[in-house]
């Protein structure tokens, strides 16, 4: 049997392997962008000159034969689904017996004018790195409009060159929709702290044409003019499945595909970026553009085109990221806007960098979440607890076992659980501290709480 | 406040300036009394023979000329000497002392030198010293506290596009391994009195090994492997840095009689610290000290932010100064022998050496003591510590060698080779070096305790010298440290050094140590594996969600630093020794309900 898949990022790599592990099939990954994957995550890390671009790549290069995965170097131009066929652009046909769509996304642009310039590009592909690293050279400023996780990103990129950054968030906090308003707040002090320009509640109106195609300036919604030689557009991406037109396959954002990531035509898959779930379970987006997601559905496509049924879980929510140099992680359900039974432990380090946050429900004191800027924590710890429902105050007299931060490192949980017993009146004491014995005894569920 | 750091780069290269030029500034005049030898008999004849060939009291200008004439004066004397053994020797003395054997002429043309240099820097020993060890780190000082300015958190911005730092191209890399290895074994044939064995079996086991990992461990399927080399230039700064630090390392081992300006300018600090004139490793270590605390200093405010890397700094920092530098000097002042607490067997590699363990004995309590400490840290102290933290404790917070690598190092950790490829050669070559190391004290001991020499054909004083030249200086020394801008900081370290084999095997089997993956967390970003010293592939771990347990990792916990997702964690359980890395985490589908091919 002949698998192809059209995308060679996260999702599509991880199925081509997982199909390696369960069968014997030929596998075909197929991609213009680059020969070898890549993680897209750190495009940013080889413009700051932290890595080479050969070490974005998680394998080696001989990695592929070895586990004979062809790759193929093709942009697919159409799908010919009743014949099971790919059109390349060359004009070549690839015939395959099921077919695995992970094409990504593509940056979005919301119809500015001017969002065609020179010099006015997204960062989500190589080929958009290569760009910015060849408008590079000179530029007097640049400016991200959006803020979201690859606008920071961006910035940092630009930063790390001593090019001048002015930052445009519509919002009136950084990544006010996904972070709760405090952790915002510390993402605001810290960009401001590194010296961007953040201009919040402030939206891109066009971008100014220097006469030859190029830009040379933005224009604000509040009618200021700020110069600039480059744009970056970083509000958001979304599925990139303009060559799906016509080919039967179901779109709506993105493909549809049924909990076994199957679309409406059988044998035809799509997973990661491009995948839009019918029925997402139960917590989760139908289109979630993260790397996890991709990984995860690479896994899961591969059992279910080998013929093991097994239906997409992917379990509590979990994310991760940094801003400049805070770090990030949430697992579980935190929301920026919290429902009305949701409550919240929030505890700040005096250092406005560093904080932690437990979402928990009112009514009944079942965790919900966690939050942390700064501070590490257990992945598996934090999704036990949330698998076994357990109580805020089972938390928090165990917190130590959650604790992921280096040796010698401040440790936090005594002050979160007197901040607790502040606000409740309540007497708990903190029964765990950091450590990997009890962690491990815990998840082997050696330890009752 | 980038002004200042210019000014402090600017001090700096003036002094390394000074220091090198300081070689050349002296002349050189042999006087009667600065002859330098052990004996009267001796001193008489090189001074008859410098009298005979008009050396004595003659000015030279530079030191290689002094030098060729005075190794002139030494044949001269040695026939002179060679012609009265046949007559009368002195009573008391045995014809071999009597003799002037070409094993003294390094010692005394070493000497003898560095007495008869006048000149600036002889005349004013502690002006040279302050402008050249002083004035390099007040430049070192200005060019890094400026950085505290900066906000606290992982600064590698620009290591890759910068030519000290991005690394060289395969092909010079090749020329660097080539030109080392043929110019070592060559040197080594004569060092070993022109005799072909050693060298020739060294590079039949280069060969072997370089077979081995190609055919036997199939490696040559591993094509392409991962590249070492920058995408584009070459780092031209990194090749002049490297070749500097070889060609030091060279000289100081075997052609110490052309540095004696250098010894001369640490005089003051010797009487100062040992009551004695310095000696070129007394030069070596203050350099060395220096160095550690220095860059250690830019380390800690690098790291300003991550407490773990503060403490094992320090650590690497006290170490170095008290252990491997003060106390020793201290006890060569009090009159007992010099020794480094913290050095081990077979890093140590002659600690059981003759010479050393007769020094150890004849001090009776204190002698004793050492012996006992030094054999309780081999066979105690390495498997017992290795068990609860990891090699970590000696490899990254204890040792001299890994003291140097995370401080002056430190800007060329990214350099190592990640390939499969590369850890293949890495386990041949380091576990061969500990099976020599093995062998040699074998030989050694049983000459100890047998007085015999010759053991199944081999001559155990051939042997040992030949493991002190090619493992101790050239290995350990011009290719363990000159290495760093070519091939990353812990070239020795990961290929050679036989104590970290030893600790690595204790660590692979039977350690409470490993580094914890956290989970899902990993985005394959690859940063662990760029950074980490020892070539680990970490990322190959993390993605997985498998714990890293590795026979290398010297527990830096930089990997850890760097990760942007907090994904890396070093840590010690005894929960479950055995069973460490068998967790696979991220793998979602739970395998009971799947069938994997095997």
């Amino acid at each position: 049997m002949h698998i192809a898949i059209i995308g060679n990022g996260i999702a599509g790599v991880t199925a081509a392997r997982f199909i390696r592990k369960l069968s014997n099939h030929d596998i075909t990954l197929i991609s213009t962008e680059t020969e070898y994957f890549f993680s897209r995550t750190a495009l940013m890390y080889v413009y700051m000159g932290h890595m080479r671009f050969v070490d974005t790549q998680p394998y080696e290069p001989w990695f592929w034969k070895k586990n004979r995965i062809n790759l193929k170097q093709a942009f697919i131009d159409k799908i010919d689904a009743p014949n099971k066929q790919l059109k390349t652009r060359n004009g070549e046909t690839i015939t395959y017996d099921k077919l695995i769509i992970a094409c990504g996304s593509k940056s979005n642009k919301f119809g500015w004018p001017g969002q065609d310039l020179e010099g006015v590009r997204g960062l989500y592909s190589y080929q958009d790195l290569e760009y910015m690293e060849a408008h590079s050279e000179g530029l007097k400023r640049a400016i991200i409009v959006g803020g979201g996780l690859i606008g920071i990103e961006m910035a940092e990129m630009f930063h790390s060159r001593h090019i001048p950054v002015t930052f445009l968030v519509r919002e009136n906090s950084y990544w006010s929709m996904v972070l709760p308003t405090e952790e915002s707040n510390i993402v605001n002090r810290h960009i401001r702290e590194h010296g961007f320009d953040l201009k919040l509640e402030t939206e891109l109106k066009e971008i100014v044409d220097d006469g030859n195609g190029r830009a040379v300036a933005v224009v604000t919604n509040k009618g200021e003019r700020i110069e600039c030689g480059y744009v970056g557009l970083t509000a958001g991406v979304s599925p990139n499945i303009g060559f799906l037109e016509g080919s039967g396959i179901e779109t709506k954002r993105g493909i549809l595909v049924d909990q076994n990531l199957q679309t409406n035509i059988p044998d035809v898959y799509a997973i990661g970026d491009c995948a839009e779930l019918r029925n997402p379970p139960a917590g989760r987006r139908p289109i979630e553009a993260v790397w996890y997601v991709g990984r995860m559905m690479g896994e899961t496509v591969a059992h279910n085109v080998c013929g093991q049924k097994v239906d997409y879980a992917p379990g509590f929510w979990f994310n991760s990221a940094k801003f400049l140099d805070i770090e990030y992680q949430v697992y579980g359900d935190v929301q920026a806007k919290a429902p009305e039974h949701h409550k919240s432990l929030y505890w700040e380090h005096p250092d406005g960098k560093k904080s932690i946050r437990m979402v928990y429900d009112k009514n009944n004191d079942q965790i919900l979440g966690f939050n942390l800027m700064g501070v590490r924590y257990r992945h598996e710890v934090c999704d036990k607890w949330l698998k076994e429902k357990a109580s805020i105050e089972t938390v928090l007299q165990n917190l130590g076992l959650a604790n992921f931060d280096p040796e010698f490192y401040d440790e936090y949980e005594n002050a979160v659980v007197a901040l607790y017993n502040q606000q409740s009146g309540k007497n708990l004491q903190l029964k765990q501290k950091r450590g990997l014995t009890a962690a491990l005894r815990f998840l082997r569920d050696k330890i009752a709480l | 406040m980038g002004f200042i750091k210019y000014i402090g780069l600017g001090l700096f290269i003036i002094a390394l300036s000074i220091f090198t030029l300081s070689l050349g500034l002296d002349h050189y005049q042999l006087t009667a009394e600065n002859i330098s030898a052990d004996t009267d008999y001796h001193r008489e004849a090189i001074l008859e023979a410098a009298k005979g060939n008009g050396m004595l009291d003659k000015e030279y200008a530079t030191n290689f000329a002094f030098i060729a004439d005075f190794k002139k004066t030494l044949l001269s004397a040695q026939e002179t000497l060679d012609r009265q053994a046949q007559a009368n020797i002195p009573e008391g003395v045995d014809e071999w002392n009597f003799r002037l054997g070409e094993w003294k002429f390094k010692d005394y043309t070493l000497l003898t030198t560095k007495h008869s240099s006048t000149g600036p820097v002889a005349d004013h020993p502690f002006l040279f010293w302050l402008l050249t060890i002083g004035l390099g780190i007040l430049g070192g000082l200005l060019f890094i506290l400026p950085d505290l300015q900066n906000i606290p958190g992982i600064k590698n911005n620009r290591i890759y596009h910068h030519t000290m730092t991005r690394g060289l191209k395969l092909g010079w890399r090749g020329v660097f391994l080539v030109t080392v290895i043929v110019g070592l074994l060559s040197y080594g044939v004569f060092y070993m009195g022109k005799s072909l064995f050693y060298p020739a079996l060294t590079l039949l086991v280069v060969g072997l090994i370089t077979g081995l990992v190609f055919f036997y461990e199939r490696s040559i399927n591993n094509t392409p492997a991962r590249s070492a080399g920058p995408e584009n230039w070459t780092a031209w700064l990194g090749i002049f840095t490297g070749i500097y630090l070889i060609g030091f390392y060279l000289l100081l081992y075997w052609a110490p009689e052309y540095i004696t300006s250098w010894i001369v300018l640490s005089d003051p600090l010797s009487y100062l610290l040992n009551g004695g004139e310095a000696s070129r490793w007394f030069v070596y270590g203050m350099l060395y000290t220096v160095i550690v605390l220095t860059m250690g200093l830019r380390m800690l405010v690098k790291y300003r932010h991550n407490m773990y890397q503060v403490v094992r700094t320090t650590s690497v920092m006290f170490f170095q100064t008290a252990f491997a530098f003060l106390i020793p000097e201290i006890l060569i002042r009090l009159n007992q022998p010099y020794f480094d607490f913290k050095n081990i067997w077979p890093l140590d590699y002659d600690f059981f050496f003759k010479n050393e363990l007769n020094i150890l004995i004849d001090n009776g309590g204190i002698g004793i003591f050492m012996l006992v400490w030094g054999i309780l840290l081999i066979i105690v102290g390495v498997p017992l510590f290795t068990y609860f933290f990891g090699k970590r404790w000696y490899c990254s917070w204890v040792c001299g060698c890994g003291g140097l690598a995370e401080t002056l190092g430190d800007p060329y950790r990214q350099l190592s080779d990640k390939s499969l490829r590369a850890w293949k050669f890495e386990r041949w070559i380091i576990h061969g070096v500990l099976v020599f190391a093995v062998v040699m004290t074998i030989l050694v001991l049983y000459t100890y305790f047998t007085g015999s020499y010759t053991v199944l054909g081999f001559n155990s004083d051939t042997v040992r010298t030949w493991y002190g030249f090619i493992i101790g200086s050239a290995f350990a020394g011009v290719v363990g440290t000159g290495f760093y801008p070519l091939m990353g900081n812990r070239v020795w370290c990961r290929f050679g050094c036989p104590l970290a084999a030893y600790l690595g095997l204790v660590q692979r089997f039977k350690s409470r140590f490993r580094i914890t993956t956290n989970g899902g967390q990993c985005i394959s970003c690859g940063n662990c594996s760029t950074y980490c010293e020892m070539g680990i592939d970490v990322r190959h771990y993390a993605q997985r969600g498998q714990d890293v347990v590795r026979s290398s990792c010297v527990g830096c916990g930089i990997c850890a630093a760097v990760c942007p997702r907090g994904v890396l964690r070093l840590e010690n359980s005894s929960e479950d020794v055995d069973s460490r890395t068998e967790q696979i985490r991220t793998i979602m589908i739970s395998e009971d309900e799947v069938r994997l091919l095997s």
